[in-house]
């Protein structure tokens, strides 16, 4: 990893849907080879800044740079070879399979003259490997359970073969247990796969624990970017999500853990 | 894409149906022919009498039938697959209702039946181009153009009544008759200006649409993160499938039901997801040839317009399909 590098980010950023700005000159960078997390308060702007990193968004003013050209100067197809995305809702189509969603990230790497190839059968089966789903290879995704099924949609980015992804709330709608599973598959993604992860996380636990880059932002600014382990503090905490609370080690992996102040400890005893 | 040999066999199938009816349909009516004179006086062969028959009054108007049907299941399932809905079918969404509305002007003021078909022609156009711009809002998504769909085809249904009662008594007939849906009387004048558009925008959506629209149906934005360019896409898409219904109108008037149903029909036999174009063309071929063709036979001496046989089919069908669904729990 070499620190400072960056594939992808984006400077002077304004971005508004229709009229409502959500943030103005707003600065980020992905640090390579990172597993970057961005957490913030409801409404901070943090998916909107997850979708101009991925050409969903057309900021206003400012450019998102992927390997140092503006993103909207190249075309979908060639953004989609290096960038992949899983955005927070999905649609799997009626009576789809688990091996014919996850075939369908391939499309980038297709055209009229390059059809299904023997190495697109290679990689689907690999990213089904990976997220564990090639038992279910010949399953409806519409009888898998919640957790399956995020897994599957990762399996389907997997496919893209690109060299960052994003995710878009990726433990939304999952219990603890998937929850905890899916941020594990994604850690062991970055550390055997070497890709760099941008993940939205509304839990700053999980985002403290599983980051190896932390991005906290408010009302569209970022309020402080680096290592988990210097970023979180109480007072970060009070500042971007209005919590008073204690950071203390994480029993199990030593990263910061925030517990909420009690009620009660509003009037402290000295 | 992957080889599906269930859609393949029901495209072929479809496809063999289309031609044995059509040349049933040549064979019959009052001067019959057998299969073996119909493919002989086909390649060329038969009397000069069997010739005219054949070439000039009974092919061109299987032509138009083949057309019109494939045509219309075509830009039924582009449709469906934008909208995300099975009810996207353009009878629901106002594009053939403003085909009409074009050819009912026409009526009204008088003019020729070249003059009809291009008002219908021009009416569907302008109507796709108002609704689009009415449902655009950072692009068109699909319940916004359901929902200005429905509205517009509802101003249009009450324009194209005022326009009927405007029209003189005799034309106001013949008017009617055009709204049902009709293939009596078509000649190549029909069948050409369908079988150029269709002979382009065929492959254009084929060929360079399918795998793209296949993406879209996971939501724009997983579509968009595959490299998808979303809003160019439906937009072609959508003006293909709104020059395919306008032309089938103009040569057959507003055959009903067959692009919603046609769609259906072909996910049911293939079992396939995702939009099967080239399948669903054909299941929509036969389905209008064999309407014709029970249009023409069914009652002796008695000929029905085929939006009659399409309507009553097509509907019956519908309410099966939701009734089966319904008892399997799937609705």
């Amino acid at each position: 990893m070499h620190p400072g590098s960056t594939r992808l980010g984006g400077a002077a950023l304004t971005l508004a849907y229709d009229r409502r700005v959500i943030a103005e000159n707003l600065t980020v960078a992905i640090p390579d080879q990172s597993f970057t997390v961005i957490i913030g308060p409801n409404a901070c702007g943090k998916s909107t800044v997850l979708r101009a990193l991925s050409r969903m968004l057309r900021p206003n003013a400012g450019a998102v740079l992927l390997d140092g050209r503006d993103i909207h100067a190249q075309s979908a197809r060639t953004v989609a070879r290096t960038l992949g995305l899983l955005p927070q809702s999905s649609i799997a189509p009626d009576g789809i399979s688990v091996a014919e969603l996850v075939a369908r990230g391939r499309y980038p790497h297709q055209g009229l003259l390059r059809q299904w190839s023997r190495e697109d059968e290679r990689v689907v089966q690999e990213s089904m490997a990976a997220t564990g789903v090639d038992d279910l290879a010949d399953r409806l995704v519409d009888e898998l359970s919640g957790g399956q099924r995020q897994r599957v949609w990762l399996a389907m980015a997997l496919a893209q073969q690109t060299p960052l992804l994003l995710l878009d709330e990726p433990t939304t709608y999952l219990d603890i247990a998937h929850q905890i599973e899916i941020l594990d598959l994604c850690a062991r993604l970055h550390e055997e796969q070497g890709r760099t992860l941008v993940a939205v996380l509304h839990d700053l636990n999980h985002a403290a624990r599983y980051a190896t880059h932390l991005i906290a932002m408010r009302d569209g600014r970022v309020v402080a970017a680096g290592d988990p382990a210097t970023v979180v503090t109480a007072d970060l905490v009070n500042e971007v999500f209005g919590l008073p609370c204690r950071v203390i080690d994480d029993p199990e992996t030593g990263t910061p853990l925030v517990v909420p102040a009690a009620r009660r400890r509003a009037v402290e005893p000295a | 894409m992957r080889f599906r040999p269930r859609a393949l066999a029901v495209g072929a199938g479809a496809a063999l149906l289309a031609a044995g009816l059509g040349l049933v349909a040549i064979g019959s009516g009052d001067y019959p022919m057998g299969p073996a004179d119909v493919l002989r006086t086909l390649t060329g062969g038969g009397t000069p009498a069997e010739q005219f028959i054949v070439s000039e009054l009974r092919l061109p108007r299987l032509v138009t039938a083949l057309l019109v049907g494939a045509a219309l299941a075509l830009a039924g399932t582009i449709f469906q697959s934008l909208v995300r809905n099975p009810l996207g079918s353009p009878d629901i969404l106002g594009f053939t209702q403003g085909a009409s509305t074009g050819a009912l002007v026409v009526v009204v003021l008088g003019g020729s039946s070249l003059a009809l078909a291009g008002a219908a022609v021009v009416g569907g156009i302008a109507t796709g181009l108002v609704i689009y711009a009415l449902a655009w809002r950072r692009g068109v998504h699909g319940y916004r153009l359901i929902l200005v769909g429905i509205g517009v085809a509802a101003i249009l249904t009450g324009v194209n009544g005022y326009l009927l009662t405007r029209a003189p008594l005799m034309d106001a007939a013949r008017a009617v008759l055009w709204l049902t849906g009709s293939l009596d009387g078509r000649g190549w004048a029909n069948a050409g200006p369908l079988l150029v558009v269709t002979a382009v925008l065929a492959p254009v959506v084929l060929v360079g649409c399918a795998a793209a629209l296949r993406m879209m149906e996971l939501g724009d934005d997983t579509a968009s993160a595959l490299g998808v360019p979303v809003v160019r896409l439906r937009l072609v898409l959508l003006a293909s499938a709104v020059l395919l219904v306008s032309f089938a109108a103009a040569a057959a008037g507003p055959v009903s039901f067959v692009a919603l149903v046609a769609p259906h029909v072909t996910r049911r036999l293939t079992r396939a997801p995702g939009p099967n174009l080239l399948p669903s063309m054909a299941v929509g071929a036969a389905l209008l040839v064999g309407a014709d063709l029970l249009a023409q036979r069914a009652f002796a001496g008695h000929q029905l317009p085929v939006g009659v046989v399409t309507g009553v089919i097509g509907g019956g069908y519908l309410v099966w399909l939701l009734a089966v669904e319904r008892r399997a729990g799937r609705l």
